[in-house]
């Protein structure tokens, strides 16, 4: 028996999960002070902007083919021109959007699936939480890339639905083991028992007290989800398996490859949507650093006080 | 507490009879279990608080989770103002016993939700089980509740985060959760032995208030004899999952009838006692009961163990006035010859 | 029991030490000095945040960043225990002092044996033979009243009073001039606490060495210890021998904390334990810091600290005694 005696203080060290504002304030809060996150964020920020003021910013029509081929960077063309005439920097633009929205759309389909199993295993424990186990290592183990490829041939729609379905389909286990972790680990927390001993509903105490405790957990999940979204989807345009008609940075790297774009000497049209995938890449990896140092104190950088 | 010794009983709220619990060990095809509580026979009545008193493995956390319906027994019965608690089964049924008989936990740092201000317990409580109050008539409840905790002004604690409260405050939170209900028994399971020494004594003085006040009564679950005397009108001794004594507070104190007891009464440090401790060689600490079989418990650690203790297992006996031990070798202080067993029809001995 | 050396075997002096958080350095021991004589056993008792933990950690030189010896000395048989280097502190440790910690399953290493844990702590410290630390090992076993076929026991195969008492054994390993004890006996059920708290006393007799045992029960070292150091919100508020303090305690927060214990003999009284509860560290009181607390609060109180005032042997850090 441990019965410890509890400081009737607050303790010296600084608490790991409060907040003023709750749940999410808590996670903001710790996001702001960390460099690392701000970086992260800015980048990340930055692209949602380009990709919400694009039809601003964009000097010409991404599909306006009028222009010559293959053109080297200029003024009138800051990144030149595709091998069909089309500005690649009014691409570059425009794609954001779609790349966003895929990093975004199947990060968050990926956390909901690894919360929803995650937590349910935890919850209900027993024989249930075994066979959900199972399920999660299965799809744990799966090679994704061939999965990825061999689902992505075989379906004959090429579209933005279900290129996001394939990426949620390989990346939701990864979190759902992490997930459950956690849950189970609060699962023994006496609040959780109190809740049920005062009456409230199973679906009530997931939903309104166990995922509040886990927001940390769980966004840091999503960032993580997205990175992979970013780069999965990037991987499956470049080998074709997109919709080659779509405008995002894997098509692009997509059509530049067609072409021949750096054998035919122009490189821009590599870089530029590549360095793209890893700017937005490493933005939600930042994030993800931030996470585990705002978890573990022990992670932080030490800041030389004298 | 300072009352007269003893009272005329209320009416019983939670009888248990032959209440037992085990846990199976390992995966779902093991055959080994563990007896967390075997065959209690208990009461609590109106207006009076128990103490049940144990070291770990004593089986009296299992004991208040299964009053409180968190777990299910694996055979016995629980009555509920005579009712089985086997036939509450509805939710709505559930929810109102529920409210009769709510739970107060042992950790302040863990027992209150750290996203949600110090209200939301209460209020989730208050909306669950006085459906006949507004919103506005949960808000004034609310703050009521934290004044008849101790915890003034109370529109201040309601905006607070647990963070921002001390270990004894964050227990006040806890019992107003429970007064909430407007319960008859509460259920506090070792309220204050997370706290601090000095902040200990007010949330006694709170149980023995609530009771004073509000009529409630409580099962006080502790493993320190000393503040079970200090709130407490009878005395439950509990021991590797069973109940070895039982009777007021007092008459025990005065006259440990079970070996265990007086080990349990010697070792209490108390600065105003001499030193002393029978020997019991080198086995210090309660066995870990898995698939035991017939024969008492303690027997290993019993400096009086005959040789029927190994073989059969000792019932409750009345050996004093309403006051009773499990053990072959305990003699009765009774005038004339006492009932080996007890009945359920003995009440008005109690 | 108490030995006429007229150099103290212990000596805190004045020390200090800090917390460094992100919002400044916290104080958890607050000019507190203390000695220790060949032999006594002294009790440290306090309820959680006095410092009384630090303190322990500091004497010990153990503790980690953040926490660090701000200011002030500890003299241990002449040495300064401050100013000394790792390596320095490794001649001492353990063989002139030793420590055991709150629990055992914290401190014991859950994948090697009790035996060749000893083992280790013989081949860091001494040139032994293995026949010798096979010896001296069941010797040490015996000792603290464990079986020696322990020795080839893991810690998870022991039960808690065991644990413990495999630490004490450790902890004796070079039979040292003072062992270290932070609550050793929290973590046990009151049974198995009192045989410990015995076998304990029994082997301080036995060997001499002087005790220095943290706890926030008063109760417990009440029999045990010769002197009893009562600590508040990092400082020492009263000093005196043990039945003495007990007998007569002098500063209101020793007062109050007597009053917290219901006894299970004599009359039922009503008690009131201490309302209010311990400051926070960071921006501890004005003046005498249990001030906000005191029933018997001055208005010199609020703005001065008390000095230590002695009172028939006892020191007291209260105005009240300033005669």
């Amino acid at each position: 028996m441990a019965i410890r005696v509890v400081t009737d203080q607050a303790p010296i060290q600084a608490p790991t999960v409060t907040g003023r504002r709750g749940a999410l304030g808590s996670v903001a809060r710790g996001l702001t002070r960390n460099r690392k996150a701000l970086a992260g964020l800015g980048v990340f920020g930055l692209f949602v902007l380009v990709a919400i003021l694009a039809p601003v910013i964009a000097p010409y029509d991404p599909h306006a083919l009028q222009f010559d081929q293959m053109l080297q960077p200029s003024r009138a063309h800051l990144l030149g021109t595709t091998g069909t005439g089309q500005d690649i920097f009014s691409q570059l633009l425009f794609g954001t959007r779609e790349s966003l929205l895929i990093a975004l759309g199947a990060g968050l389909g990926a956390t909901l699936v690894s919360v929803i199993i995650g937590v349910s295993a935890a919850y209900m424990g027993g024989v249930p939480d075994h066979f959900l186990n199972l399920f999660t290592d299965f799809f744990l183990v799966l090679p994704t890339l061939p999965l990825m490829i061999i689902i992505g041939t075989y379906l004959n729609n090429r579209g933005l639905v279900v290129l996001i379905g394939v990426i949620v389909i390989t990346g939701w286990s990864y979190g759902a083991r992490q997930l459950r972790a956690q849950a189970l680990s609060l699962r023994n927390r006496e609040f959780l028992e109190a809740a049920r001993v005062r009456g409230e509903r199973s679906l009530y105490i997931i939903v309104f007290e166990i995922l509040p405790n886990m927001t940390s957990l769980i966004v840091a999940i999503f960032f993580g989800a997205a990175l992979y979204a970013v780069l999965a989807a990037a991987g499956l345009q470049f080998i074709g398996l997109g919709d080659p008609n779509s405008l995002s940075w894997g098509t692009m790297l997509y059509w530049a490859q067609a072409n021949g774009a750096l054998l035919a000497g122009s490189p821009v049209w590599v870089l530029a949507p590549g360095l793209c995938i890893a700017a937005l890449g490493g933005a939600f990896a930042l994030i993800n650093y931030a996470f585990d140092e705002i978890g573990n104190p022990a992670l932080r950088p030490v800041r030389r006080r004298k | 507490m300072l009352e007269l010794p003893v009272r005329p009983q209320g009416a019983e709220l939670i009888r248990t009879v032959g209440l037992t619990r085990h846990f199976r060990l390992g995966g779902f095809l093991s055959r080994r279990f563990l007896h967390a509580v075997d065959d209690i026979d208990l009461s609590i009545h109106e207006d009076e608080i128990v103490a049940l008193v144990g070291e770990s493995g004593s089986g009296k956390s299992t004991i208040a989770r299964l009053i409180a319906m968190v777990y299910k027994p694996t055979a016995g019965e629980i009555y509920h103002r005579g009712r089985p608690l086997a036939t509450v089964r509805s939710r709505r049924e559930v929810l109102e016993y529920r409210g009769h008989v709510p739970m107060v936990f042992q950790d302040p740092y863990g027992s209150l939700s750290p996203v949600y201000r110090v209200s939301h317990g209460i209020m989730r409580a208050l909306k669950l089980h006085r459906a006949d109050l507004s919103r506005r008539g949960r808000e004034e409840e609310a703050q009521r509740l934290l004044e008849a905790v101790g915890l003034v002004p109370a529109v201040d604690f309601l905006g607070k985060y647990p963070y921002q409260l001390s270990g004894g405050q964050r227990q006040r939170i806890g019992f107003a959760q429970a007064l909430a209900c407007r319960p008859e028994l509460i259920l506090a399971d070792e309220p204050v032995s997370m706290l601090d020494v000095s902040v200990r004594i007010g949330v006694l003085n709170l149980m023995a208030s609530l009771r004073r006040r509000e009529r409630i009564s409580f099962l006080y679950i502790t493993h320190d004899i000393a503040s079970a005397r200090y709130v407490a009108d009878r005395l439950v001794v509990m021991y590797a999952g069973q109940v070895a004594e039982s009777g007021p507070v007092e008459d025990v104190l005065a006259h440990p009838k079970h070996p265990y007891t007086q080990l349990l009464l010697s070792a209490v440090p108390d600065p105003r006692a001499p030193v002393s401790l029978p020997a019991t060689g080198e086995v210090q600490e309660p066995p870990r009961v898995i698939d035991p079989g017939e024969g008492c418990r303690f027997r290993a650690r019993c400096p009086y163990a005959i040789d029927e203790c190994s073989r059969v297992t000792p019932r409750l006996r009345l050996l004093r006035p309403a006051h009773d031990a499990a053990c072959h070798v305990a003699t009765s202080d009774l005038v004339a010859p006492a009932p080996t067993e007890r009945t359920d029809k003995d009440a008005s001995l109690r | 029991m108490i030995a006429t050396a007229t150099r103290p075997l212990l000596e805190v002096k004045d020390l200090c030490v800090d917390y460094l958080t992100d919002r400044g350095a916290v104080r958890a021991v607050d000019h507190v000095s203390l000695e220790v004589r060949k032999g006594e056993f002294l009790g440290i008792v306090g309820e959680s945040g006095c410092g009384k933990s630090t303190l322990l950690f500091a004497i010990a030189r153990l503790l980690t960043p953040p926490a660090e010896i701000a200011s002030g000395d500890i003299w241990f048989e002449g040495n300064d225990l401050v100013s000394m280097t790792e390596s320095e502190l490794r001649h001492f440790r353990w063989k002139q002092y030793s420590v055991v910690m709150q629990s055992a399953m914290n401190a014991l290493n859950p994948v090697m044996s009790i035996g060749e844990q000893l083992r280790d702590a013989f081949d860091a410290h001494q040139r032994l033979t293995g026949r010798q630390v096979e010896k001296r090992s069941e010797e040490l076993m015996r000792i603290v009243g464990i079986d020696p076929v322990h020795l080839r026991s893991y810690p998870h195969q022991l039960s808690g009073g065991m644990r413990q008492r495999a630490m004490i054994a450790m902890a004796l390993a070079f039979t040292p001039e003072l062992v270290i004890m932070d609550e050793p006996t929290s973590a046990l059920d009151v049974v198995a606490q009192r045989s410990l708290m015995l076998k304990i006393k029994q082997l301080q007799r036995e060997f001499g060495f002087a005790t220095i045992f943290v706890t926030h029960d008063m109760s417990l070292v009440s029999h045990f210890s010769d002197r009893l150091a009562v600590m508040y919100a990092g400082q020492v508020v009263e000093v005196g021998e043990t039945r003495q303090v007990f007998a007569d305690p002098k500063h209101p927060y020793t007062v109050g904390l007597m009053r917290s214990f219901p006894s299970i003999t004599g009359a039922l009284q009503p008690l009131s334990g201490i309302p209010g509860s311990p400051p926070d560290l960071a921006r501890p009181p004005a003046g005498c810091r249990f001030h906000p607390r005191c029933p018997h609060v001055m208005p010199r109180c609020k703005v001065e600290e008390p000095d230590f005032y002695a009172r028939e042997a006892d020191l007291v850090r209260c105005f009240l005694f300033d005669a």
